[in-house]
């Protein structure tokens, strides 16, 4: 992997052709189909697409917790450590211990009927082996760390008696607890307001910098990417798409789907435009999918090997793939016009 | 939480008059008399009984004279159980019915929630469900059913347990009519914990305690238990009752001295006062006790607070 770092030492996760496929009534859902990436120590990488594009279903098998009907397939190495498959008793050594996860929804995140004070306590009495003295302390401690204010004071409380943006906090603590060298963070801030999504946005660039926590954040938020992440990995219908250093896909996306969702983007800088512009149809359905590329009907330059050939991930340059039978792309902006192209 | 209590028990004093109205009255409406099984007397000392007991005076002269009596706890003499009076009985026949209640409550609750958190884990295997299909037996066959097949099985055939009589309160007497009682219980309670349980498993907050890493036990004894029992806690109420109404038939069926075998027997006798003091006890502790569950309910959900 060209973009990653080169060093073994420093990889902390590495995922290789990772294929993750649902049994359901009506067959086969393949969400997650041949991903490969690495993040190195201290590293953030976002991963973004919208809903229902495999990223989340990503880390959910490599943390083990997919539903009992998924399955998955390829690798996952953290640290060198195979941990794709493990059972749940090995798997229990890492997840919550040096690979975090948060996630989107905090309110139903957190378990309601018992006190934050046990939900953060326990993870250090079963990991670290703490007393609950050292525990509470710890704890409180991580809580001060995150922005709760009066934390000693709260450590009793209940999940529903903190605000949503408090909660996430208290989830962001309680993933933190062991110091974790990898945070996977799942849309955390989607069911925040703006300005506490701000904040709880630079609490995490503060971990980066503080912990050298490795941080995956998948959204579908591009903002959130550009604020926080040095890498990106768009997806869409469970395959990577375009992957490299967030400028140059921000600056210069490579793939029409890359285009379309930064061409989405609402811009304060074009007051002309009274309309938000989107991208044309539905995502595919993944028990179908056409042959060739997942995105051939939605692509303005689609033509004739879209609809026969699947594109493979390939090198733009050394610092960047993508999925797209296109060298070039016509400058962004300008994709609509492109379809006068005759391209198809 | 204090004054919430004090204003439910407050609601249920009318209820406790509704319910003795109308019992009042459905056993009155009931053919025949207290005396009638008796051996024929002469007009002028049935006429004599009759006044003693207030029997001659109108009905709803009647009413108000027990409401009177109600309102200073004196439930009456019994009609034909003579010399001992309605408090005596049901004193004398509490212990056996409220330990074979509490214990088949307890049963249910214990051996119920197990099953039921076991067929979730292991949702639609072998273990789910012929667990589910046990219940549903367990459900569907009535308790006067089951008492005496029990009986059959294990008094007669394997000659383990003794097929009636209380002895003195020794164990071996008791299992039957405990088991005979919770086995519907503890059927419905295990439904209940496995469909609650299944969708707890799935919920995000179990799956948070996965992700960190937390033991499977602790994350189903400490997580998902918490929030999977509360359907059970808010079925407690009616369980109750149902131990309560199922003890009647229970006790008379394995010839246990408690409160259920004086009701069938005054029931069948026209014993007035014995129906109503054994109707006013239960009615009351059932109220009793569905306020007991929801402040239980207060206690084990910290969202709900009652003020």
């Amino acid at each position: 992997m060209a973009i990653a770092a080169n060093d073994a030492d420093t990889k902390v996760l590495s995922v290789e052709n990772l294929d993750t496929r649902f049994a359901t009534p009506d067959g086969e859902v393949h969400a997650v189909s041949s991903v490969s990436f690495d993040i190195a120590k201290g590293e953030s990488v976002g991963v973004v697409g919208e809903s229902g594009s495999g990223k989340t279903q990503i880390f959910m098998s490599i943390m083990g917790l997919l539903a009992k009907n998924g399955h998955s397939t390829g690798s996952a190495r953290y640290r060198g450590k195979e941990i794709l498959g493990l059972p749940a008793r090995e798997l229990n050594k890492i997840r919550g211990v040096t690979m975090s996860m948060i996630f989107q929804d905090s309110m139903t995140s957190l378990n309601p009927y018992l006190r934050i004070s046990k939900q953060m306590t326990e993870v250090l009495v079963e990991h670290k082996g703490m007393n609950e003295t050292q525990a509470r302390a710890r704890g409180i401690d991580m809580l001060d760390r995150v922005g709760i204010p009066g934390a000693k004071a709260r450590f009793d409380l209940h999940p529903h008696e903190f605000s949503g943006g408090m909660r996430q906090r208290v989830m962001i603590a309680m993933a933190l607890l062991c110091e974790p060298d990898l945070l996977i963070a799942d849309e955390p801030t989607t069911a925040l307001d703006v300005t506490i999504q701000a904040q709880i946005l630079d609490l995490m660039g503060d971990l980066k910098r503080d912990f050298g926590t490795a941080i995956i954040m998948i959204t579908h938020d591009l903002g959130v990417v550009a604020g926080l992440c040095d890498r990106v990995m768009v997806m869409y219908a469970g395959r990577v798409v375009e992957k490299g250093d967030v400028r140059d896909i921000f600056y210069r996306p490579q793939h029409p789907y890359s285009q379309g969702l930064l061409g989405s983007m609402p811009r304060l800088d074009k007051a002309g435009e009274s309309e938000l512009s989107t991208i044309p149809g539905q995502p595919p359905n993944l028990q179908a999918l056409p042959p060739g590329c997942a995105y051939q009907e939605r692509c303005p330059y689609v033509f004739d090997t879209c609809r026969s050939a699947e594109p493979a991930l390939r090198f733009v340059d050394e610092r960047r793939e993508k999925a797209c039978h296109l060298d070039t792309l016509p400058a962004p902006g300008t994709a609509r016009q492109s379809e006068t192209l005759g391209v198809s | 939480m204090l004054s919430y209590a004090l204003r439910r028990l407050i609601t249920t004093i009318p209820t406790l008059f509704v319910i003795i109205t109308v019992a009042f009255f459905m056993m009155r409406l009931a053919p025949g008399g207290p005396f009638d099984s008796d051996r024929a007397l002469p007009p002028e000392i049935e006429k004599n009984i009759m006044a003693a007991y207030d029997l001659d005076k109108p009905l709803v002269e009647q009413y108000f004279l027990y409401l009177g009596r109600i309102l200073t706890a004196d439930f009456g003499p019994s009609l034909k159980i003579r010399d001992f009076s309605v408090g005596e009985l049901i004193l004398s026949g509490a212990p056996a019915s409220m330990q074979l209640g509490l214990s088949a409550i307890v049963l249910a609750l214990v051996i119920g929630v197990s099953l039921g958190t076991l067929a979730a884990l292991r949702q639609n295997t072998g273990a789910d469900f012929s667990i589910m299909t046990v219940s549903m037996i367990g459900i569907a066959v009535p308790n006067f059913v089951m008492a005496p097949f029990l009986s059959l099985v294990f008094g007669i055939y394997l000659n383990l347990l003794p097929t009636s009589g209380w002895g003195g309160g020794a164990l071996q007497y008791k299992i039957m009519p405990i088991i005979a009682l919770a086995l519907p219980q503890i059927a419905y309670v295990a439904r209940l914990t496995r469909g609650s349980m299944v969708e707890v498993l799935h919920s995000n907050y179990v799956r948070t305690a996965r992700a960190k890493g937390l033991r499977e036990q602790l994350v189903v004894v400490r997580h998902a238990l918490k929030g999977a029992i509360m359907p059970v806690v808010s079925y407690l109420g009616p369980a109750t009752a149902a131990v309560m109404t199922g003890s009647v038939v229970i006790e008379s069926i394995f010839g246990v001295p408690g409160i259920g075998t004086y009701f069938v027997n005054a029931a069948l006798n026209r014993d007035y006062p014995l129906v109503m003091g054994v109707v006013i006890i239960y009615a009351v502790l059932i109220m009793l006790l569905n306020l007991l569950v929801d402040l239980l309910y207060a206690v084990l959900d910290p969202k709900v607070r009652y003020v």
